[in-house]
């Protein structure tokens, strides 16, 4: 049932709105809205109910295990959110002066300092208001720092295929061509590939490591090496940054570029698919391209960086200074962590992710990629069942769904067909990670046995599967 | 296995083309092609009158999951599109040969040679 | 552990399964020249105590003071059960409704949000929403330029790479537009040819002057943007620029704020025809100020332009046994299936800002939201007349305004804000640097949270600052 089918012509009076309608004397009446927008007319005690209520039709980590690979699905510390929604923080005026704001300020310098030093870079911008945008910041300071040397002719960006889609989509938006890298079986890149590829129109190389497929990747100081000498630059997706927290550091890789997703790695809400963050950070080189606004301290005061300061700055991707309650709640969860708490982060993302491929071995699945270590994730391949049983990597999904897990990644990476990337995190202990692992090993068993139990699921949610095929062709995007 | 008529000529990229009395030539997706793709939900046609090469992009196809570009066989002018696929892109899954047509060119170069016959593309279909 | 749930005997057990002794051999692939050191700037970690206290002591150092700043975010009374329902685990904690069954919640907030900003600006769609306005608004004018198909070459689908032989795209921007969205919008279409041309605005009205847009009839523009208001706070004649926009084949990229739709003419009934793309910033629909955000984009359109709407789209469908559900859709067009010929890079939407919105608007309804706006407008022109009524001080602009009004000063503006800072009122925003043809020029706003008395504390203040004599008091900042 929508909020609309709640609503009651002449239900009004919400106490949370002054009481009367000022008049609006002086403004020309062809500016004005002949009548009231058609919003839903319900009471506080209709919209929360009706609010509490779909909420209850998601699944999130707070209800349930979400191994959702790529996404980092961890728990949310509740103080994050409390500490952040203080009124000192909520109410500050982003124009409000500087001196008005120290505390905050304070706040995202220390936040810069801490993930310089957590990947190695010599510097970053907390602007970017999601990890595409901070993709989009990275790009264009490559695009930048050639253009600045004189060197415009480099147009084209190496990317593996197993890349986030976002990847290529970011690039094509600087004005970057695209030029694909293909992987070997191994996980690894195919390094002959890209010495082939590389050349003076080489712009850089987008990397996500451990990449997608979840294995580091082990020759990164030569790729490092190519595209270095080949007059690119290197960019770091930190998708996957959970698994190599104070393990190994980008910077120290080589990477010249780094967006991270403080979502994930730092544990900020996903909120239904936002809002995020996309931190970027820099080596030296780049610092002067870095977007606006950077916190810096001049002598005991805070303050923002503008353009005045930065005048090679590839400039500004908000309004403001990108998601800052995003940042503060990044910022209480390192806090809270500290550097041990953080080395810990990788220690058990990646005993959890290797506990759960060994364990899915021993179960009989298929491992997307055999014979090396996971990183924090891994893929499960669905191929052969697939074919025997007829059912996909999607019924498996859904019939996750009826068990009360939510499903993995499905269909990504590309690569690899029938696929379920896995990502337990490290928030997730033994037991619920054995009781998901039976799950999956009952479901092998019922596509065999009672393959329509996958076909037909779900069966025990809100609604069975629903007709995407319909919403495609019959658009219904709002109520009428 | 996929429907693939004698007449037609084949690309390696699932595209068909027949070639009409006036010598214009019509142009579709294999029934290969729409069965890998699944349900089309819609379909981005040229302009009329649009000049284009051989392996440029003539139109998109979109299923829910998956996007993809059809290429032009020859190169040529798109003297007429399937403006009916607008409301129903899923004809193309009913009748990839007939009703399904994607546009109709008037072919400028002359690499009608380098196509396939329908045996020729039955072969890579099975490799 | 914090946050880590497993015993000793677990780890034990699970490194066996695996066949490892200990769990660094995990990190056995990362060549030994790699591994990082300790992490010496990354203080120790704190417990819960320790991190309330600190932050506690950070929010302190924050101001308390009475904001009269608006120019673009604007602090607005929140219902209470807003943010008490969007901190529910469920909606917090859930990511992007991939698996639909799974995230019916999430799904059905965005088609009711979906269809209550329809409804504020009378468009045809609106997708699930943007980063913020000023991001909605680069990615209307990169939507304005794929919809123009003089720019494109001719097929259906331009290659990615071939846009650059193409003539530059070009949109007309008026600079009395918020200047940080212009700023934010060039850097984010400039990679792809795309000139956005300056169109001033009239001295005296400060809106955009007709007879300036006249000089680009004929030309070939993609586009003309149309804040309502605009930065200044004064309303555009949209009727008549939409139509002028028309006639010369131009699209209309309406910037609004959603609150003030609620009193003024939609964006969809502009003119003849109405505006094609609308976007702007949400936060004024239950977002916290909070430093500049999280916050978020709209951005509708008309039908006809739905495919080049970037981000992400839900629609309502059935289930297998018939019954309603919703799904997202049209997912062909975005990054993780398009890759590099998406629509846009955008991946995530401002998911629980959405949410917020979508309460806030139910919870106050078309009545509430207009009494607010109409508060905004009283209390705004108050401060306006009793402000411009003090020696030295000016109101620039003499035809009509919502809620924010520009004042000229004979003294530095940069000087009048420190000095009524240190009285507790955070005065406006100096306009002076991007303005300087106003001289010294003050942004000024009063929303509904400003009582008689915040008013009267103004102007008092004013009144005292103006008596003292400020550059030898007060330092430039």
């Amino acid at each position: 049932m929508l909020i609309y089918e709640h609503s009651a012509e002449g239900r009004k009076g919400a106490p949370q709105a002054p009481r009367q309608k000022a008049p609006l004397t002086g403004i020309p009446a062809h500016l004005l809205r002949p009548e009231s927008a058609a919003l839903p007319q319900v009471s506080e005690l209709q919209a929360v109910r009706h609010y509490t209520r779909l909420s209850q039709q998601n699944f999130s980590i707070d209800t349930q295990f979400y191994p959702l690979g790529s996404c980092t699905m961890k728990y949310n510390p509740r103080v994050c959110h409390t500490l952040a929604m203080l009124p000192g923080f909520s109410g500050i005026h982003p124009l409000s002066p500087a001196t008005q704001q120290q505390g905050f300020l304070a706040c995202m310098a220390e936040l810069q300092l801490m993930l310089a030093e957590i990947t190695g870079m010599a510097a970053f911008s907390l602007a970017p208001m999601a990890g595409a945008q901070g993709e989009f910041a990275g790009v264009a300071m490559i695009k930048t720092y050639h253009q600045a040397r004189g060197d415009a002719m480099r147009r084209e960006m190496l990317i593996p295929d197993a890349a986030h889609g976002t990847n290529p989509a970011s690039s094509v938006m600087c004005g970057f061509s695209v030029k694909e890298i293909p992987t070997l079986a191994n996980g690894d890149v195919d390094i002959d590939a890209l010495t082939a590829a590389v050349g003076p129109q080489t712009a850089g190389l987008m990397l996500t490591n451990p990449s997608t497929l979840g294995v580091f990747e082990r020759n990164i100081e030569s790729i490092a090496k190519i595209v270095h000498d080949a007059g690119g630059l290197l960019y770091y997706d930190g998708a996957n940054l959970n698994a190599i927290l104070g393990k190994t550091r980008p910077g120290d890789m080589g990477f010249d570029v780094i967006h991270t997703n403080l979502h994930k790695t730092f544990s900020t809400p996903h909120g239904g698919g936002g809002p995020g963050s996309g931190a970027v950070g820099v080596a030296k080189r780049l610092q002067a391209f870095l977007p606006l606004p950077v916190v810096t301290k001049d002598k005991d005061t805070y303050r923002y960086l503008t353009e005045v300061d930065c005048p090679q700055s590839i400039g500004r991707l908000s309004a403001f200074m990108g998601n800052p309650g995003v940042l503060l709640r990044a910022y209480i969860y390192m806090r809270l962590l500290g550097a041990e708490g953080m080395e810990r982060v990788a220690e058990f993302a990646t005993l959890n992710a290797n506990y759960m491929q060994a364990e899915a071995k021993r179960r009989g699945f298929d491992l997307g990629i055999d014979n090396r270590r996971a990183s924090h994730e891994f893929i499960i391949t669905l191929k052969q069942v697939a074919k025997t049983c007829h059912v996909s990597a999607m019924d498996f999904a859904k019939r996750l769904l009826d068990m009360g897990f939510h499903a993995p990644t499905t269909y990504f990476p590309m690569l690899i067909a029938e696929c379920l990337l896995i990502e337990p995190t490290e928030t997730e202990s033994k037991e619920v990670l054995d009781a998901f692992m039976a799950a999956l090993e009952q479901i092998l068993h019922e596509a065999h046995t009672r393959p329509q139990l996958l076909k037909e699921a779900p069966q025990t949610l809100p609604v069975k599967r629903l007709d995407e095929v319909k919403a495609a062709r019959q658009l219904d995007l709002r109520y009428k | 296995m996929s429907e693939i008529p004698a007449e037609l000529k084949y690309s390696k990229s699932h595209e068909w083309v027949r070639v009409n009395d006036d010598n214009t030539l019509t142009l579709g997706i294999t029934d290969h092609a729409q069965a890998a793709l699944g349900d089309l939900v819609f379909v981005e046609l040229p302009e009329t009158g649009a000049e284009l090469m051989a392996d440029d992009a003539v139109c998109v196809v979109e299923s829910v999951k998956a996007a993809s570009d059809v290429y032009m066989p020859v190169s040529g002018e798109i003297i007429e599109v399937n403006e009916a696929l607008n409301d129903e892109p899923e004809i193309i899954n009913r009748s990839p040969y007939e009703d399904g047509w994607l546009v109709k060119v008037n072919p400028t170069g002359n690499e009608l040679d380098d196509l396939m016959d329908a045996e020729a593309y039955a072969a890579i279909l099975d490799e | 552990m914090p946050f880590i749930p497993h015993t000793e005997q677990e780890i034990a057990d699970m490194l066996e399964a695996i066949g490892v002794a200990e769990i660094e051999n995990l990190f056995d692939e990362i060549p030994d020249s790699l591994r990082a050191g300790s992490l010496n700037a990354i203080p120790e970690g704190l417990t819960e105590m320790e991190v309330s206290r600190l932050l506690h002591q950070r929010a302190r150092q924050n101001s308390t003071a009475l904001c009269f700043i608006g120019a673009g975010a604007y602090e607005h009374h929140i219902p209470a059960a807003v943010w008490e329902l969007c901190a529910r685990g469920e909606f917090y904690t859930a990511y992007t409704p991939y698996q639909a069954e799974a995230s019916q919640g999430t799904l059905q907030i965005i088609y009711e949000y979906q269809s209550m900003m329809t409804a504020l600006t009378a468009m045809d769609v609106s997708n699930a929403s943007m980063y913020d306005g000023a991001s909605a608004l680069a990615e209307a004018v990169l939507m304005a330029v794929r919809a123009d198909k003089r720019i494109r070459s001719g097929g259906g689908a331009a290659k990615a790479g071939k846009v650059a032989s193409n003539p530059p795209a070009r949109i007309l921007m008026p600079t009395n537009l918020h200047p940080v969205y212009r700023k934010v919008t060039h850097t984010i279409v400039h990679g792809q040819q795309i000139e956005l041309i300056d169109v001033p605005f009239d001295r005296q009205t400060g809106s955009t002057d007709l007879a300036q847009l006249e000089a680009c009839a004929g030309e070939t523009m993609s586009a003309v943007v149309i804040g309502q208001p605009n930065f200044f706070g004064q309303l555009e004649d949209v009727d008549a620029i939409t139509d002028w926009a028309h006639k010369n084949n131009m699209l209309v990229i309406a910037v609004v704020n959603p609150l003030l739709l609620s009193v003024l003419k939609p964006p969809g009934q502009w003119g003849e025809t109405g505006a094609d793309i609308v976007c702007g910033d949400g936060q004024p629909l239950g977002a916290p100020l909070a430093a500049g955000g999280p916050y978020f984009g709209f951005l509708c359109c008309r039908q006809a332009l739905l495919r080049q709407l970037p981000g992400r789209i839900v629609g309502r469908t059935e289930d297998l046994d018939g019954n309603p559900g919703f799904v997202l859709t049209l997912q062909a067009r975005e990054q993780h299936i398009r890759r590099s010929r998406a629509t846009s890079n955008i991946c995530t939407n401002q998911g629980l800002m959405v949410v917020a919105a979508t309460i806030h608007m139910a919870i106050l309804g078309a009545q509430g939201l207009e009494n607010t706006a109409a508060a905004c407008y009283a209390n705004s022109h108050e401060l306006a007349t009793r402000l411009s009524a003090l020696e030295g001080v000016r109101l620039v602009f003499n035809s009509p305004y919502f809620h924010e009004f520009v004042l000229q000063f004979e003294q530095p503006v940069a000087a009048i804000l420190t000095a009524l800072a240190a009285r507790g009122i955070l005065g406006g925003v100096d306009i002076s640097r991007d303005y300087p043809s106003l001289g010294q020029a003050l942004l000024v706003c009063a929303t509904e949270m400003r009582s008689a008395e915040d008013i009267a504390a103004y102007v008092a203040a004013l009144q005292a600052v103006l008596g003292q004599a400020l550059e030898g008091e007060y330092p430039l900042c």
